[in-house]
């Protein structure tokens, strides 16, 4: 099982394409049978390749991370490997037994209690009743569910139902892991315990392949990263230099992505309008409009108005909100003591920050205008989204500009 | 990945664990939050029995001796036969959702089906010694060869099953057609009434459908406590292990696509 130099994974010319049947061509009861169903040639309608031509080793004992955006193919290769799918052309083969975290708590049934669903998705994760009875307590003990354990897990909050399903298909003990994206979910703290538990996994000398989102995840856990692109595989490697490669190729789909959001949402807005806001940009340096920049950069917040009438003494304010809705940051041209005696017609009111030191992220920006008593002109809460990259892995919620200084 | 009677026995095997723990759920979900509970697979089959007792006392001129034990001891292992069908063929498409996320045997999905069947059928062999004991029936040592019977028609359902449950997922219309079919196959088996009471115009019947030895032969041995007719038995018995083959045959043939038609 140790030896060297036998891949744990060994993909060959690997190509997924999905089919959807049609009856055409099929007109009796024979042709039902002989072409229809147990036929090798069937009429196929559409066709859509979802993976093709992936060559890729993965060496026992490592950790790879599968990268690529929505539909780029990678739960189509995760499943391909576990035999769930079938490929249509090229091979696989996996050395070892293989446990799969597709979905957490695939095949609990709600009105069993947590005890029943351990013994029966263990049993369908290939483990047998002695197994499980060894590993129970251990695997009752992970999800922290010693006094719930015999509630039927419908009544479990969907943290607890994760914490058991993790802890069931972590208990197989697979010579390979694979897991889908499943640390996005759960409460931080279970999200650490998962992680803590995958460092086990890989220090035990298992291999993993981990499919995420979350780059600096994939960067923490992984010795090797392979990105998918449209059913092919752009490149594999080094994680640093392949997450780099991926990066640069999906910031401009996703500045426009992002924009797109910001046009589309008109919800989550309120006031009289007597002063309107009529545009919100964020600029870079250069003036161009942007949705994502880089930790530390220069930032202009420029809002748009309009009034119909004369308006005296007009407040604009701006709040930066991190996606879990921590305020970051908020001000007003009253609290930052600038008085605009008064607006008329259109115009607009610049927020300039000479850098923007927050973390990487995804960031929710409100703009709003009202009068000094607060009497709402144009609210916009929660409008308009824009992301922080960064190269650091520092924590916390926003990077004080600093240098550390060596006094010996 | 391998495929064949041998592998895919193996694999069951290997899954055997699983197999148990699912008939255990199949039986404990059918009565959970009924308040008679279990009593039902005893109620059912009785209620049934009492129904078609009356019905035929009044509309048959045939007087049968004891004819609520003579029903009850074919309409058992017909309920079997007959919701064993009717849950197992959609078993793969309503597993869909287990399909496309773990990886396990699918032939297990139509076995559960009927083997929670079968296990209400043992279940209720109890009731049915003491309608025996109250209608002063005795049973003979032929009563013996009743495990033998439940192996053929266990061999024979699960062919059945896995050839209907893997065309159903391609053809829901599978589904649909097997009630109505199960129906007209109820009434042209012997089992509300003996064979000897099918005029000789319509006796073909009794050779073509494979279950009407079946049916005979409980009776024979339990009913009547005799020898079953053991050409016809035979017969079966063969004919299961072809169906048993076609059925692993289809399955393997089409699994390959399950997850992602279901």
């Amino acid at each position: 099982m140790t030896e060297t130099g036998v891949p744990a994974i060994q993909i060959q010319d690997l190509s997924k394409q999905y089919r959807r049947y049609s009856m055409a061509g099929i007109s009796t009861i024979k042709d039902l049978f002989v072409k229809g169903f147990l036929g090798r040639e069937r009429v196929a309608r559409d066709t859509f390749w979802a993976l093709r031509n992936v060559t890729l080793a993965v060496p026992e004992g490592r950790t790879i991370g599968l990268i690529g955006p929505n539909g780029s193919g990678k739960s189509t290769l995760l499943k391909l490997i576990t035999g769930i799918l079938k490929p249509t052309a090229g091979s696989i083969s996996v050395n070892g037994r293989i446990s799969a975290l597709i979905e957490l708590g695939a095949g609990f049934h709600p009105e069993f209690t947590g005890r029943e669903n351990v013994y029966l998705n263990g049993a369908m994760l290939g483990m047998s009743k002695a197994e499980i009875s060894d590993r129970f307590d251990e695997i009752v003990g992970f999800a922290e569910l010693e006094e719930f354990i015999d509630a039927p897990v419908k009544t479990y909050s969907s943290g607890m139902y994760m914490r058991l399903g993790f802890a069931v298909a972590v208990a197989v003990e697979p010579d390979v892991l694979l897991v889908d994206e499943i640390l996005a979910v759960g409460d931080e703290s279970f999200q650490h315990k998962c992680l803590r538990r995958i460092n086990e996994i890989q220090n035990r000398g298992r291999t993993i392949l981990f499919v995420s989102h979350d780059l600096s995840k994939v960067e923490k856990l992984c010795h090797m990263v392979a990105w998918l692109d449209h059913g092919t595989l752009r490149m594999a490697g080094e994680p640093q230099a392949v997450i780099d490669a991926y990066l640069a190729d999906v910031d401009r789909a996703d500045e426009r992505a992002l924009r797109a959001v910001n046009k589309a949402t008109e919800h989550q807005r309120w006031g009289t309008r007597e002063v309107e806001i009529t545009g919100v940009r964020m600029l870079d340096a250069r003036g161009e409009e942007r949705a994502i920049f880089d930790s530390g950069e220069p930032v202009v917040i420029e809002i748009a108005y309009r009034a119909d009438r004369r308006v005296e003494d007009p407040v604009f304010g701006i709040g930066l909100f991190r996606s879990d809705g921590l305020q970051c940051y908020g001000s007003n041209t009253d609290i930052d003591g600038v008085t605009l005696p008064y607006v008329e017609g259109e115009g607009t009111v610049r927020f300039v920050a000479d850098g923007l030191d927050l973390l990487a992220g995804e960031y929710l920006l409100d703009c709003a205008v009202h009068r000094r008593d607060h009497h709402p002109y144009d609210y916009h809460v929660r409008l308009y989204r824009f992301a922080v990259r960064s190269e650091i892995k520092d924590s916390g919620v926003f990077r004080p500009a600093h240098r550390w200084e060596d006094r010996r | 990945m391998a495929s064949g009677v041998p592998a895919t026995l193996r694999e069951i095997i290997r899954f055997r664990d699983l197999v148990t723990a699912l008939v255990v759920r199949e039986l404990k979900m059918r009565y959970r939050g009924s308040v008679l509970g279990f009593v039902w697979s005893f109620l059912n089959p009785l209620l049934l029995m009492l129904v078609y007792a009356l019905v035929f006392s009044f509309f048959s001129r045939h007087q049968i001796e004891n004819y609520t034990v003579f029903v009850l001891t074919g309409l058992l292992p017909w309920l079997w036969f007959s919701l064993g069908l009717s849950h197992s063929v959609g078993s793969i498409v309503s597993g869909g959702p287990l399909i496309k996320k773990i990886v396990f045997p699918v032939e297990i999905l139509p076995l559960v089906a009927v083997l929670s069947n079968l296990a209400n059928y043992l279940l209720s062999l109890p009731i049915l010694l003491l309608f025996y004991l109250v209608g002063g029936v005795t049973l003979t040592a032929w009563a013996l060869f009743l495990p033998v019977l439940v192996v053929v028609q266990f061999v024979f359902m699960t062919g059945l099953c896995l050839i209907l449950a893997s065309i159903n997922v391609y053809l829901k219309d599978v589904e649909q057609v097997l009630g109505n079919v199960l129906t007209l196959t109820f009434f042209l088996t012997p089992i509300l009434y003996p064979a000897s009471l099918i005029p000789d115009r319509f006796r073909v019947l009794l050779y073509v459908n494979p279950l009407a030895p079946l049916f005979e032969a409980y009776r024979n041995i339990l009913f009547e406590g005799r020898a079953p007719a053991w050409e016809g038995l035979a017969g079966l018995g063969l004919l299961s292990l072809v169906v048993l083959a076609a059925g692993f045959f289809t399955l393997n043939r089409l699994r390959d696509a399950f997850a992602e038609e279901v």
